[in-house]
């Protein structure tokens, strides 16, 4: 009888209220989908959530878990979204990640004794340089003929991969590895510091820190200024008299640099070796992180604990016969839920009842 | 005529921010040619489109012969008779024309335009005057006959009211004195004819009465006979308005910019400034006539260092700037207030702030060596604002939120306040209004108080004519005339801006 019509109506300003409601609706849409899929494969949802839970936020074991899955999310994300920041779409962090992890690596297996002040400081600057350059090779055909970015950061990334697995199948492997795909380990020396004895490196300072310096950055610096600009329009830069290209090479090498970190950390902090298959698509994932958390170097910070917690959630549930991939399906429905929930950030929904007459403010 | 065929009562809609209508009536007689005048933002589209279903009014009644209608979709208005043929045409380009004029026809055939069809298109168009060949595609259509089109297919439809919106817009004189004496012939039928413009002369040469709003109010109504300019003027703007400017008379100074025999290419890499040779003195204005698409754009490009000077020179202060970068030449004081103002001369997503520095953010005042000092580009915005009357909300709303005659303020109080020793603007005052317009051209006439040189890129004589110094003429990338303002006859000027003889006379739309 009562027939509704609802219209949606245009905001001048993007609803500040939103925009923190609606992450949180859409993890809870989205764990609502996964408990459909859940049923309908014969599980119980609310076990398996809870299991999930337990084994990534509800004990120590899992917390130390879940910040060691963060830490390389914190920095791939932040790579990519200095990157996105400017409009560039560099969509290869996981290659990046591959190369700074050889570039790293190369230090403590060409010189295994060096001191450890020239070691840990050495990995960290030629694993940036290495991811940095990586990102490079595709900065300069954009800056100078437009070649598209995101094809070029992708492949590279395949290229990354396999040269990775070249080495540690090939030259750089360990002789004494009984014909594993791995180097030989690293020297004490080359060790990121752990948080106490737990296997939390170092590297979430690196993520923490760099958060800060990035956010400070976009909302303050003058160079974050013409980032800002470029990204918007660059005729306007142009305009403006600012330098285009050099920004392109300047942001895509800073971008690979991060992600390089990235990889150096897993290599010294955690595996202690060069290896095949290191990470398990974190740069991938960074794409995601850094898109929820609307480029926000701070809030990719908690969104990387929460997608961290994801996996080692899906890891945890496979003992019990459950695909892990049902984390990698509840972090697509999350961005799934959070892109359709941005029209009400924008937009007001308005109900009429059957006269035409408002129901709603 | 005792009973109006359309009656408009009380009409009202709003929009987020906004009362695009606030109780506006109208009335519209059958047989009448009835124009909608107003300022840009006044209301006159929103109120046709509500006449025309497209908007559901949020108060006021619309009565077609006397009976009340409630309109869900254009397809309801449609059934009482009224069509409205929009500013920008909604045709399937590759259909052929009577394929367009019967789609989306209820009880239309399977195959959309039969013979029968066909004919009875064809009468109705021999009885208006709109004859158009029906088996053509409508992409191989000039802009003036794809209107015709949308006309015919409103008539066909049996529209009783037809609505244009800006019809002459994107028409050539031609084009619209034909489409004038179309219209007349269709009021005489006993249609009636509804024009939304801001063209005071289009009013006078065909209106019966006119409608004029005001900041989405209905400012008054002039009958046959009281139609003429300075009323419609003083009806609009809510003000009597000056035809002409006080002008500083003060000698001009040295020479500023000097443009000697430059060559440069376009985007396409075709030829487009042909040896352009002139120049520009401080305190002087030359306004540059021509029909755009001759070269204006590329000459203020590579003024600003923005295209490549293929050969020639440019000379600012006898200085050769020809290929610096651009911001080189920004730091030399050249200002440019390009014809694309939203997009390359301000950013969209950027609020106020940050566009008033996107010329000197780099400099000493505006930040350190790292960050941005944002006090002191606070206290800038603040300022420039309410100097230059920008009507803005907020200084941290994204700038693509405001109306054209505000960007336009706010693009020339950054230039402006740059203190720039030549100025280049390019058709300052496209798509603003009447206010607007006086404002923008009191800035660029302070400006020139002030030494400053100026080259005033524009297409409307009469702009040029009120503000000009020096008139010269553009046409194929090449100076084809300059006159000292008193010696300029605007027929010359307007002969040499087609090339003299009308070869290429409709290629720079």
């Amino acid at each position: 009888m009562n027939r509704l019509t609802f219209k949606l109506e245009k905001r001048l300003t993007p609803s500040p209220v939103m925009v923190f409601i609606i992450p949180l609706i859409s993890v809870l849409l989205a764990l609502l989908l996964g408990a459909i899929f859940l049923v309908l494969t014969g599980e119980k949802p609310l076990t398996i959530y809870l299991l999930m839970f337990e084994d990534s936020l509800g004990s120590k074991y899992g917390l130390t878990e879940t910040m060691v899955k963060a830490i390389p999310l914190m920095l791939t994300s932040l790579g990519v979204s200095l990157a996105f920041k400017m409009k560039l779409w560099n969509i290869g962090a996981e290659g990046q990640l591959y190369m700074g992890a050889m570039g790293a690596a190369w230090l403590p297996l060409t010189f295994p004794t060096l001191p450890v002040y020239l070691m840990l400081p050495g990995m960290v600057v030629l694993g940036m340089i290495a991811g940095g350059l990586w990102a490079l090779l595709t900065a300069i055909p954009r800056a100078i003929w437009k070649v598209n970015e995101i094809i070029t950061t992708l492949m590279l990334n395949y290229v990354a991969i396999l040269w990775v697995d070249y080495l540690v199948y090939g030259p750089w492997r360990d002789p004494k590895g009984s014909n594993f795909p791995i180097t030989a380990p690293f020297a004490e020396a080359a060790r990121l510091p752990g948080l106490g004895d737990s296997r939390i490196h170092a590297g979430l300072f690196f993520a923490l820190a760099l958060a800060v310096i990035l956010a400070i950055v976009f909302k303050y610096s003058r160079w974050g200024y013409s980032i800002n600009v470029i990204g918007s329009s660059e005729r306007a830069a142009r305009y403006a008299g600012m330098n285009i290209k050099r920004n392109i090479l300047l942001v895509m090498f800073l971008s690979g640099a991060i992600s390089g970190l990235a990889g150096m950390a897993e290599v010294s902090g955690i595996i202690g070796k060069l290896q095949h298959g290191i990470s398990p698509g974190y740069g991938y994932t960074a794409i995601i992180v850094a898109w929820l958390s609307k480029l926000n170097p701070l809030a990719i910070i908690i969104v990387s604990v929460l997608f961290g917690a994801l996996q080692v959630g899906g890891y945890a549930v496979q003992v019990e016969g459950v695909p892990a991939a049902v984390a990698t399906m509840l972090q697509g429905s999350i961005l799934f839920f959070v892109l359709g929930g941005e029209v009400l950030t924008n937009y007001r929904v308005k109900l009429f009842g059957q006269k035409g007459e408002e129901l709603s403010k | 005529m005792n009973q109006a065929l359309i009656q408009l009562q009380g009409i009202v809609k709003k929009f987020p921010g906004v009362l695009a209508n606030d109780h506006v009536d109208l009335d519209i007689n059958p047989g009448e040619i009835h124009a909608i005048l107003g300022e840009n933002g006044s209301g006159k589209s929103t109120l046709m489109s509500v006449l025309a279903g497209l908007y559901k009014p949020d108060g006021g009644k619309i009565l077609v012969n006397g009976v009340e209608q409630k309109f869900r979709s254009p397809r309801d208005a449609i059934a009482c008779g009224i069509g409205m043929v929009h500013q920008h045409f909604k045709l399937v380009e590759p259909f052929t024309v009577a394929e367009n004029i019967t789609l989306g026809e209820q009880g239309s055939s399977f195959l959309l335009a039969n013979k029968e069809l066909k004919a009875s298109i064809n009468e109705l168009g021999k009885k208006y005057g709109l004859e158009i060949n029906l088996n053509a595609k409508v992409w191989q259509l000039s802009v003036g006959e794809k209107q015709r089109v949308e006309i015919v297919r409103m008539l066909y439809r049996g529209s009783k009211v037809l609505i244009l919106d800006e019809p002459t817009a994107v028409l050539t004189p031609q084009e619209a004195a034909e489409l004038f004496e179309n219209l007349r012939r269709m009021a005489s039928t006993g249609c009636a004819v509804v024009v939304i413009t801001h063209k005071l002369n289009e009013v006078e040469a065909i209106a019966d009465r006119v409608t004029v709003l005001r900041l989405g109010k209905l400012a008054g109504v002039l009958e046959q006979g009281q139609i003429n300019a300075k009323e419609m003027v003083r009806l609009m703007v809510g003000r009597v308005v000056a035809s002409k400017y006080e002008r500083d008379s003060s000698p001009v100074g040295e020479v500023v910019l000097e443009l000697d025999k430059v060559k440069a290419f376009n985007d396409m890499g075709l030829p487009c400034l042909r040896e352009m040779t002139l120049c520009v003195r401080a305190g002087e204005i030359l306004g540059l006539a021509g029909v755009s698409g001759n070269g204006q754009r590329e000459m203020a490009e590579v003024i600003a260092g923005l295209r490549r000077v293929e050969s020639g020179k440019v000379l600012l202060n006898d200085q050769d700037i020809s290929n610096l970068s651009p911001r080189r030449i920004i730091d030399l004081g050249v200002a440019y207030v390009p014809e694309d103002r939203l997009g390359m001369g301000l950013v969209p997503e950027l609020n106020a702030l940050e566009n008033l520095i996107l010329k000197n953010y780099h400099q000493p005042e505006y930040s350190g060596r790292w960050l941005l000092k944002s006090q002191a580009i606070e206290r800038n915005a603040e300022t420039l604002v309410k100097q230059y009357q920008v009507k803005i909300s907020s200084l941290r709303q994204p700038v693509r939120v405001l109306s054209g005659g505000n960007l336009q303020k706010l693009l020339l109080a950054r230039e402006i306040s740059s203190s720039p020793k030549l100025m280049v603007v390019i058709y300052p005052a496209r798509g603003l209004d009447i206010g607007a317009t006086e404002a923008v051209h009191k800035l660029l006439l302070e400006l020139k108080t002030r030494k400053t040189a100026i080259l005033l890129i524009s297409e409307d004589l009469e702009e040029i004519f009120k503000l000009a110094d020096r008139v010269g003429v553009v046409f194929d990338g090449q100076l084809t005339g300059d006159f000292p303002i008193e010696q300029a006859d605007l027929e010359e000027v307007g002969l040499l801006m087609t090339g003299s003889c009308s070869a290429r006379k409709d290629d720079g739309r």
